[in-house]
């Protein structure tokens, strides 16, 4: 009956990934006190990235997925920052 | 109740289950039965918009006024545009031959959900009654383009708020199906049915739904700020208040352009269906259309901007967006070279759908190479927002789409109610369709050219020859679809009972009886070669 | 159609379920998508307005709402493990803590929006277009954004409450869980959200 092949993913783990998640929240609020001037939105997406990266493989069970959906996952992140670059092919250059 | 294991042939259209009458077709989870309702809505809702554009052509006539004010023909336009766009082309042949035939070219039973098909039904029902309620409501029907272009869609006293949430809300179902689509064909597929023993349809419907949900959600955001803009005063459009014109065009076109895909890549896999089976021969070139149907919905993602040169873009973001769009011509022309290569050596039949198909290949030929032209900067900017950007996408979209459609129509039809039309009347509206439609349209190509903008209700009396050839097409073009209706309605009731495969096709779906019975297959299929293997 | 219905609820499958709920996120994701592409576009041209806007912002709260979320997004993870382990009693429990988060955050969203409001920063408010262009766009945007997150927690305690009862009546059990497989993705995907938001409104430098 149970077609269901997904993978139990243990409480310790669970756990830690979640300190992991604090300790970059902690990290992105405290590097807002130095004045990275232009980077600053840079740290700040890639720390979001890496936060979302923990969330999308654990709490989402990525890891444990078919090679199909994590490549399409990783399709759709693309996109859509092509779609940002693209539009910014315009901005950037008014 | 009836017993569950019943070997005995019931066609689906006699079928009675739980629900009698009426309802045995609302409530109905059969992926048919929903196939064929949106086949009458979109044909009621296609023949409003019809009416809408010939009574346009009436205005066109004759320069100044001649049967309306502006103003209405502002509204017209704009709805004709709201109908024919969203409630039309867009699900158009998705919903309506996806949904009966999807399922039984993969060999599946239903689709994958079939409860989502039917709220996706009804909340596209919802969305054109929404739509259409705009023309009857106090304000008067919204007069920005079914673009809804800002500031202009930020200001205007009209309906605008009722139309964008019912464009959003017919996204939502778009979206549905594209969705329940896709889990179709990843998930259903009959035992052997690898995804390269997909007949080519099913590649373009799988394509289309991605498009559809990747791209409409984008439009359905931009919609929402419209709204909210509208109702608040946020500004993220109006220049006046901060906001950025073209920020509206690019989150539009982000959606919209990719929506042309979601018309034309459905018509492109009907028209790979039925040009083997005329021909009687294995298509040529099976994974090169396959994947350009793919690659035209990759790409078609990265080229909005070429509708926006004239918009006050960047001069790098012009070329960039000129450069794709010459690159997504590739794909489509594979898919006429390949479709012409089939044709070479097999034994043509030219019943209808042939025919179709070949007025099919013969407009969007046109309409394409007309395209190139508009993605072209410098002639760009001196035909945008001409009549030559109509007439080169009513080749695309209705030369296309359109005949594809009525190819599909004619190719499918003995399929859905096991009977057949008369074949010498369809070919007549066939011939009468092909000639009103270029004499409707080919002279707005020369009416472009010599500088005459869309969307206006008059124009200087120099080009009157023009406009009146066209209108002429107008009368041509819809007798010949009242014709062409009559005989496939006469043919859907009282025709000659049509065996299971009329046309000698060689996908699943002639392997069945017709009409199918409720679950297509009795046995579930088990598939070991490609679908076009003749001889 | 009963015949129909029937061999719809026998053939179950749970892939195509899950599969659905991710093309469903991808939309969603694409949906927040435009509104992020607005933002950038806008922060690229006034990002002195949203430097001084993101400062009437209260780190303290956004901080208290991203942790409140990222435990909230462990604990159904964990009420699924639980669930697979066939331990009811704990699922239940886990997706209660969940749902009170969400609570949580809720009402610190309710404090922080009646604090704009009463400074008369809302969409609509008479106070609002004499702001600077980018002050104004920073706000609507900022209301427009967490608004519709906002939406999507609601949403998600829907879901969420509907699979409490579900496992409590046993129509979830260790065997047949997707349906909490997939409400614990949709409240993954309003975490996910949030974790770029946050910095993005509230941190900005």
């Amino acid at each position: 009956m149970a077609n269901n092949t997904t993978h139990t993913t243990e409480y310790k783990v669970l756990a830690r990934v979640l300190l992991v998640l604090m300790f970059f929240t902690f990290l992105t609020i405290s590097v807002t006190t130095y004045h990275l001037a232009a980077f600053s939105v840079t740290v700040a997406l890639l720390i979001a990235s890496v936060k979302g990266f923990f969330v999308l493989t654990y709490f989402m069970h990525l890891k444990y997925e078919s090679t199909l959906l994590r490549i399409l996952v990783a399709m759709i992140f693309v996109l859509y920052a092509v779609i940002i670059l693209i539009t910014f092919i315009d901005y950037a250059f008014r | 109740m009836t017993e569950t294991k019943k070997i005995e042939y019931v066609s689906y259209l006699d079928r009675q289950g739980e629900y009698k009458g009426i309802f045995s077709w609302i409530f109905t989870l059969d992926h048919k039965r929903i196939g064929l309702m949106y086949l009458y809505a979109i044909m009621v809702l296609f023949f409003v918009g019809a009416i809408m554009g010939l009574l346009m052509r009436v205005e066109l006539i004759a320069p100044g006024e001649t049967i309306m004010k502006a103003q209405t023909y502002n509204g017209l336009f704009t709805v004709h545009g709201i109908i024919m766009i969203f409630m039309v082309v867009i699900p158009g042949l998705s919903v309506i031959f996806g949904n009966f035939f999807l399922p039984i070219l993969i060999g599946a039973k239903d689709v994958a959900f079939p409860k989502l098909n039917r709220l996706s039904f009804w909340i596209y029902i919802t969305g054109c009654i929404l739509a259409i309620s705009t023309q009857f409501l106090k304000k008067g029907p919204p007069d920005t383009g079914w673009s809804f272009y800002a500031p202009y869609s930020t200001t205007t006293g009209t309906n605008v708020i009722m139309a964008t949430f019912a464009a959003f809300v017919l996204g939502f179902s778009s979206i549905l199906t594209g969705l329940n689509f896709i889990v179709t064909i990843h998930q259903m597929r009959a035992p052997g049915m690898k995804f390269f023993n997909m007949p080519l349809f099913s590649w373009a419907i799988y394509a289309t739904a991605w498009t559809q949900l990747l791209a409409t959600p984008i439009i359905g955001i931009t919609l929402l700020m419209l709204i909210a803009e509208r109702l608040f005063g946020i500004g993220f459009f109006n220049p006046a208040l901060g906001g950025d014109p073209v920020l509206f065009q690019h989150l539009f076109w982000i959606y919209s352009h990719p929506a042309v895909y979601i018309m034309i890549l459905p018509a492109l896999g009907v028209i790979s269906e039925i040009i083997p089976t005329f021909c009687q021969k294995k298509i040529y070139g099976y994974k090169a259309i396959a994947f350009s149907s793919i690659a035209i919905a990759g790409v078609g993602f990265l080229v909005w901007g070429h509708h926006m040169f004239t918009s006050g873009m960047s001069d790098q973001a012009r070329w960039f967006f000129s450069l794709l769009t010459f690159l997504v011509a590739v794909p489509s022309a594979i898919k006429v070279f390949n479709w012409l290569a089939t044709m070479y050596k097999g034994s043509i039949d030219l019943k209808p759908p042939f025919l179709y198909a070949l007025a099919f290949i013969f407009l969007f030929t046109i309409g394409g190479t007309t395209g190139l032209l508009l993605g072209s900067v410098a002639t760009n900017v001196q035909v945008h927002d001409t009549a030559f950007v109509v007439a080169h996408f009513h080749y695309i979209i209705f030369g296309g789409m359109g005949f594809a459609f009525f190819g599909a129509i004619h190719y499918w039809l003995p399929k859905m109610y096991g009977r057949m039309y008369n074949m010498k009347r369809a070919t007549i509206a066939w011939g009468i369709n092909f000639v009103g439609f270029n004499l409707l349209y080919f002279p707005q190509f020369i009416l472009g050219f010599e500088g005459v903008p869309r969307r206006y209700y008059d124009y200087l009396p120099q080009f009157q020859t023009g406009q009146v050839i066209s209108t002429i097409g107008g009368f041509i073009l819809i007798a010949g679809l009242i014709l062409m209706v009559i005989n496939l309605v006469q043919g859907a009731r009282h025709g000659e009972i049509a065996p299971a495969n009329p046309w000698q096709g060689s996908t699943l779906e002639w392997q069945i009886p017709s009409p199918p019975s409720l679950e297509n297959f009795d046995e579930a299929p088990v598939i070991k070669k490609n679908p076009y293997d003749y001889k | 159609m009963s015949e129909n219905v029937k061999h719809i609820e026998v053939h179950r499958d749970d892939e195509a379920a899950k599969l659905g709920m991710w093309l469903f996120i991808f939309t969603e994701l694409l949906l927040f998508g435009g509104l992020f592409l607005v933002y950038s576009v806008f922060r690229a041209k006034y990002p002195a307005n949203f430097h001084e806007g993101s400062l009437e912002l209260s780190v303290t709260i956004g901080a208290i709402n991203t942790i409140a979320l990222l435990f909230s997004s462990m604990t159904i993870a964990m009420a699924l493990t639980a669930m697979q382990k066939n331990n009811k009693k704990l699922a239940m429990q886990l997706i209660a803590i969940t749902l009170l988060m969400a609570t949580v955050f809720l009402f610190n969203k309710y404090i922080e929006w009646s604090a704009k409001f009463e400074h008369g920063l809302y969409p609509g408010s008479p106070l609002m277009p004499h702001l600077d262009r980018g002050h104004l766009l920073y706000f609507s945007l900022y209301f427009f954004m967490t608004g519709l997150h906002a939406l999507h927690i609601i949403v998600g305690m829907v879901l969420l409450s509907v699979c409490f009862f579900r496992v409590r009546n046993g129509g979830i059990h260790s065997k047949k869980y997707v349906q909490l497989e997939n409400g614990a993705l949709y409240w993954h995907l309003v975490d996910l959200i949030w974790i770029f938001l946050f910095p993005l409104l509230y941190l900005i430098t």
